[in-house]
């Protein structure tokens, strides 16, 4: 079997003590929430933290409740409750669905939310044992110095990879970070950057403690689409989320659009102001997915072929919004 | 007759598994054992100058090493092409070849000391491809191969080939491509050795073969083979991948043997996918010509296999490549022409339906191109060229029982072939194909006049029947197959037999788990030493109660005479003819007869029975992705009889999820480095339940006249025909052929838009 590098464990109950932690032991700490990205990362020798700590203990990063016009999320809620809470199907059915896309069963009662959110991207040169990566000759993402997706490439294109990121950020959603100098709350969509080395602006010493979404007006539509090549433990070959706010007589105030698991961040598709006013049709939705399709090129970042990658963006738009209006 | 036979019965150690209770080879610790991990080469093609174990040796834990030289033996499955050592010699011939070890007192310790070994490599050009490595002469892999870089070639010829071509009405000439597969066995390969004081050699390993794996281990070795056990303990799986000797097993008994403590070695998922085994990838080019009336009057393959950078079981997977092409339908005609190669990956072998389940997939499919051609049914074709029951194919192979035509007429009416066939609309589609398989294999692996199967079966006083089987049950039920037999026999319930299994030093010799032998050769020899038993029962039972031995009657643990008082224990039964006969015992066995045609390689594919299946797939496709979903696949097995339905079901089931991952989204793929692109389970995608289609099993009892009641294979033939038949119903959605695998879903949408353009 593969085995874990050694580490030290901590098991904090209390969020200031976990941050104690990650400042004592800075450049030698990982956080774990379900742990089922970090451990066969740590077995692939990707990370080797001398100390791990493990937020399971800390009660405030649990639940899911109603505050003001939002609703916020712990980042320590597993997979399977956002998947089965009833105020998310209710609110956000995107949600639910990306949540309920993830991986299997004995997965995503282990995984969490924050921890979907901060999950490495991932790259089939990367994710891979240390004896492979040595093989290969490693790549710049981990202990090299070169990109095997893109010939010369000077940039990581590792896949943003997370089924919750693309439908948060269709959402309006902000994350709350917290570090021993306080806590800041930033949107979503200021928190991933395109690098594939490390795509959030997360700070070592920050752990993030909530998401918080916009409890949605009448007339919001959502929808979440995922291709994979097996239906059930497989990271998306690409994901496509959808929201729409509807006025009472159907015309759209806003719409929008990510695309992700193409390159290292979810593509937030831009220049959709001109939809506002118009009807949620066919013809509207035809002109959104040939909106995505222009905007995105993915990359041999996965072993699922590229073009098709690309070409079942319109389809999967269709469908996502399909679904949104059912 | 006590009515064992044909019943469904759960298996003996069902529970054992469900619960925990089974013990695996990983389960096995021993005082005082410690850890090996093996050095693998990160090149696919170099040559080993110097390995230092200077640094790994001062690292903590660490309490030996071993190198290749310290092993120089050759050995493999096959005794004519033995190139294997247990650690690299010279040359280390694929990324993931086994270099060096280290024994350490924990796992982690193993790993950890393998980054400190030192090894110089000269690097070779790596072949990757089979076409580049066949055209190199400079370059060869084994040094010292008089053809090169080509491991078998076969080339035979039935009839004349071109005549028949020349005069068939339809003549269909196509390419196909078989992309590799893998086992994926949820356990991993395992071995732990231990070597006493008295020099006696103990190895438990998760082998199918503990018998060839005895006869290696002791050649390697240098111990005489009475000196060395080999125990197989409960196995998580195999199909196939645990079928050669491997490195690991001479590797925990040297550094046993070195070190004087006992040794474990346990692969990662990743080190399965080096060991591999797994199915070739064959390049195929296929002619088929039909009559007007559809008979088949040619078959012409040319094939290139990728061998991988070892023999394994290569000869045998040159010839079947070829030979068990022939059923269940009649060639007028026939000729083949396989070549594999060796190349710098990842050594392939046998897995499940070894060597036929690629030409099969071509042939099934070429044959639905020329009825189309010919504007023949699917199904009407392949019953117009039935071969029949006791006939000889056109390689000579003996045909006994034949179920095919049966099992063709199920799948037809169980998938309602004839009132939807053409009428389920654009995007979806029915699809049909056939197949044969082996029941064992007439010729032994190594040459020699003994069984190829043995039982012992031991009564005892209080009514316990103790099994000693050599058979190695690999899952798929093998133990609780003995069981039965015996039980059938004697009249034992077959729940108060205890199976002691696949223990060199306490079974009788059984070859293994391959070719699908276990059920026909080990049943056999089950039903010959029941038989002896009986006849002692009977006869001591019969003269208690005054009746002939045919009026005894035995069944589920109570012997029954002709008059309503005349009934006994099975116990009861047993001690009196313990008192009558002494202390009691029976042997049985299984010899091969001399089968198969008067040719040079005529004995390979050679079978006492073979088993036929017929599969229809329904297909659905979604046209705007190009993913397709099989609503059903109904699949009718010919295994002769049914020992137990439920098991056979289980074959017929497990079989039609393997080949369904191979036609859906199973590969192995190398960049052209020779580097595997994703040694994993979550890279190399195997089927979850969510993917796997409805299956509905039938099952048809031909009853063999040869077989154990019967019995016939189950195991390998009805993977066969679930590729074809997906690959025949996507055509007949939407109108495209697949010729290669796996039907990527990318693939399809592409070949969608070239059609539509």
């Amino acid at each position: 079997m593969l085995t874990l590098p050694p580490f030290e464990y901590h098991a904090p109950m209390e969020l200031a003590d976990a941050l104690a932690l990650l400042q004592k032991h800075a450049g030698k700490v990982k956080l774990i929430a379900g742990g089922t990205d970090l451990v066969p990362n740590m077995k692939h020798r990707l990370f080797m933290p001398e100390h791990v700590v493990g937020l399971k203990q800390i009660s405030e990063l649990n639940g899911v409740r109603g505050e003001g016009g939002f609703l916020v999320i712990g980042a320590m809620t597993s997979i399977a409750d956002l998947a089965r809470n009833p105020r998310v199907a209710l609110l956000f059915p995107s949600l639910a669905r990306a949540a309920t896309a993830i991986a299997g069963p004995q997965l995503r009662e282990m995984g969490t939310l924050g921890g979907n959110l901060c999950l490495d991207t991932r790259c089939v040169y990367y994710n891979q044992t240390h004896f492979w990566r040595k093989a290969l000759g490693y790549c710049l993402k981990k202990d090299g110095t070169v990109c095997h997706v893109v010939k010369g490439g000077q940039k990581c294109v590792a896949a943003a990879s997370n089924d919750t990121a693309p439908v948060l950020l269709t959402l309006g959603a902000s994350v709350e970070l917290a570090s021993p100098n306080g806590r800041r709350a930033i949107p979503l969509e200021e928190f991933y950057v395109a690098d594939g080395v490390a795509n959030t602006v997360i700070e070592p010493n920050e752990i993030l403690t909530k998401v918080r979404v916009p409890i949605p007006r009448a007339g919001l539509v959502t929808g979440y689409q995922k291709l994979r090549i097996r239906a059930a433990i497989d990271y998306p070959s690409l994901c496509v989320a959808v929201a729409a706010q509807q006025q009472a007589d159907g015309k759209l105030e806003w719409v929008r659009m990510v695309i992700s698991a193409l390159g290292s961040k979810p593509h937030t598709v831009k220049r959709l102001e001109g939809f506002q006013g118009r009807a949620l049709d066919a013809a509207t939705i035809a002109e959104l997915g040939q909106a995505a399709h222009r905007q995105c090129h993915p990359l041999t970042n996965i072993n699922v072929e590229t073009g098709w990658r690309r070409e079942m963006i319109p389809v999967f738009v269709r469908r996502a919004f399909a679904e949104a209006m059912k | 007759m006590s009515g064992v036979v044909g019943r469904r019965l759960r298996k003996l150690d069902s529970l054992k598994k469900a619960t925990g209770e089974a013990v695996y080879a990983d389960d096995i610790s021993l005082p005082r054992m410690l850890h090996a991990k093996i050095l693998r080469s990160p090149h696919a093609h170099a040559r080993i100058k110097k390995v230092d174990f200077a640094r790994a040796l001062k690292h903590p834990g660490v309490m030996g090493v071993l190198e290749g030289k310290e092993l120089p033996g050759k050995y493999g499955i096959i005794p004519w092409t033995q190139d294997e050592t247990a650690l690299a010699v010279n040359k280390a011939l694929f990324i993931g070849d086994e270099v060096a070890a280290v024994a350490a007192v924990d796992e982690l310790a193993a790993q950890e000391a393998l980054e400190l070994i030192d090894v110089e490599y000269e690097v070779l050009p790596a072949l990757v491809e089979p076409e580049a490595a066949l055209a190199d002469k400079a370059n060869v892999l084994h040094e010292g191969n008089k053809h090169g870089n080509v491991t078998k070639h076969v080339d035979l010829t039935f009839g004349d080939v071109e005549a028949a071509l020349a005069k068939s009405a339809a003549v269909v000439e196509e390419n196909f491509f078989y992309a590799g597969s893998t086992h994926t066995p949820i356990e991993p390969h395992c071995a732990v050795a231990q070597y006493d004081g008295e020099g006696n050699l103990t190895v438990w390993s998760s082998t199918q073969i503990p018998h060839y794996v005895h006869r290696e281990l002791s050649k390697v070795l240098g111990i005489a083979p009475a000196r060395v056990r080999v125990i197989q303990p409960f196995l998580g799986g195999a199909f196939g991948g645990k079928s050669d000797p491997f490195s690991l097993e001479f590797v925990v008994a040297k550094l046993a043997m070195k070190l004087g403590r006992p040794v474990k070695c346990l692969f990662t998922r990743e080190e399965v996918f080096w060991a591999h085994r797994g199915r070739h990838p064959m390049k195929m080019r296929f002619k088929v010509g039909l009559s007007k009336e559809g008979a088949i009057e040619a078959v012409d393959s040319k094939i290139l296999i990728d061998g991988g950078a070892y023999s394994s079981f290569g000869l045998v997977t040159a010839y079947y490549s070829g030979q068990l092409l022939t059923g269940p339908y009649q060639f007028g005609t026939y000729h083949f022409d396989s070549t594999r190669v060796f190349t710098n990956k990842p050594p392939c072998g046998p897995k499940r339906g070894h060597g036929s389940v690629q030409p099969r997939f071509a042939f099934e499919v070429a044959l639905d191109m020329a009825a189309e051609k010919l504007g023949l049914d699917p199904i009407e074709v392949r019953r117009r060229n039935f071969i029949g029951q006791n006939v000889k194919t056109v390689n000579g192979q003996q045909i006994t029982s034949n179920g095919f035509l049966q099992a063709l007429e199920a799948v037809e009416k169980a998938s309602g072939w004839k009132e939807r066939k053409g009428k389920l609309g654009y995007g979806k589609g029915l699809g049909v194909a056939g197949s044969m398989y082996i029941s064992g294999t007439a010729y032994p692996i190594y040459p020699n006049d003994m069984p190829q199967s043995g039982i012992q079966v031991k009564l005892d006083r209080s009514g316990k029947v103790t099994i000693f089987s050599g058979a190695s049950d690999i899952g798929q039920g093998t133990n609780s197959q003995v069981a039965y037999l015996i039980a059938e026999e004697i009249g034992c319930d077959p729940r108060d037999c205890t199976v002691v299994a696949a223990d060199t030093d306490l079974t009788p010799v059984d070859l293994g788990a391959y070719s699908s032998r276990g059920t026909f050769m080990v049943g056999i020899a089950c039903v010959e030493a029941g038989q002896k038993l009986w006849a002692l029962l009977s006869q001591a039972v019969g003269e208690k109660w005054g009746v002939s031995t045919e009026q005894v009657d035995a069944s589920w643990g109570t012997f029954r005479g002709p008059q309503v008082d005349q009934q006994m224990s099975f116990r009861d039964a047993v001690q009196l003819t313990e008192a009558k006969f002494g202390t009691l015992g029976a042997t049985g066995s299984y010899r091969t007869e001399k089968l198969g045609g008067d040719y040079r390689g005529g004995t390979i594919g050679a079978s006492p029975a073979y088993s036929f299946t017929a599969h229809v797939a329904e297909v659905h496709v979604d046209v705007e992705t190009g993913q397709w979903k099989v609503q059903r696949i109904w699949a009718a097995h010919d295994c002769g009889k049914a020992i137990n339905p439920t098991l056979v079901e289980g074959q017929i089931e497990g079989s039609v999820y393997m080949g369904f991952g191979e036609a859906a989204m199973e590969e192995m793929t190398y960049y052209p480095s020779g580097l595997h692109k994703g040694p994993s389970l979550l890279d190399y995608r195997i089927p979850t339940s969510v993917d796997t289609p409805e299956l509905s099993a039938m099952i048809i009892e031909s009853v063999d006249p040869k077989g154990p009641h019967g019995a016939k294979e189950a195991g390998e033939g009805p993977l066969h025909p679930v590729i074809p038949a997906i690959s025949n119903a996507i055509y007949d959605a939407v109108g495209v052929r697949f010729t290669e695998l796996p039907f990527y879903p990318g693939q399809l949408f592409k070949m969608l838009k070239e059609k539509k353009a």
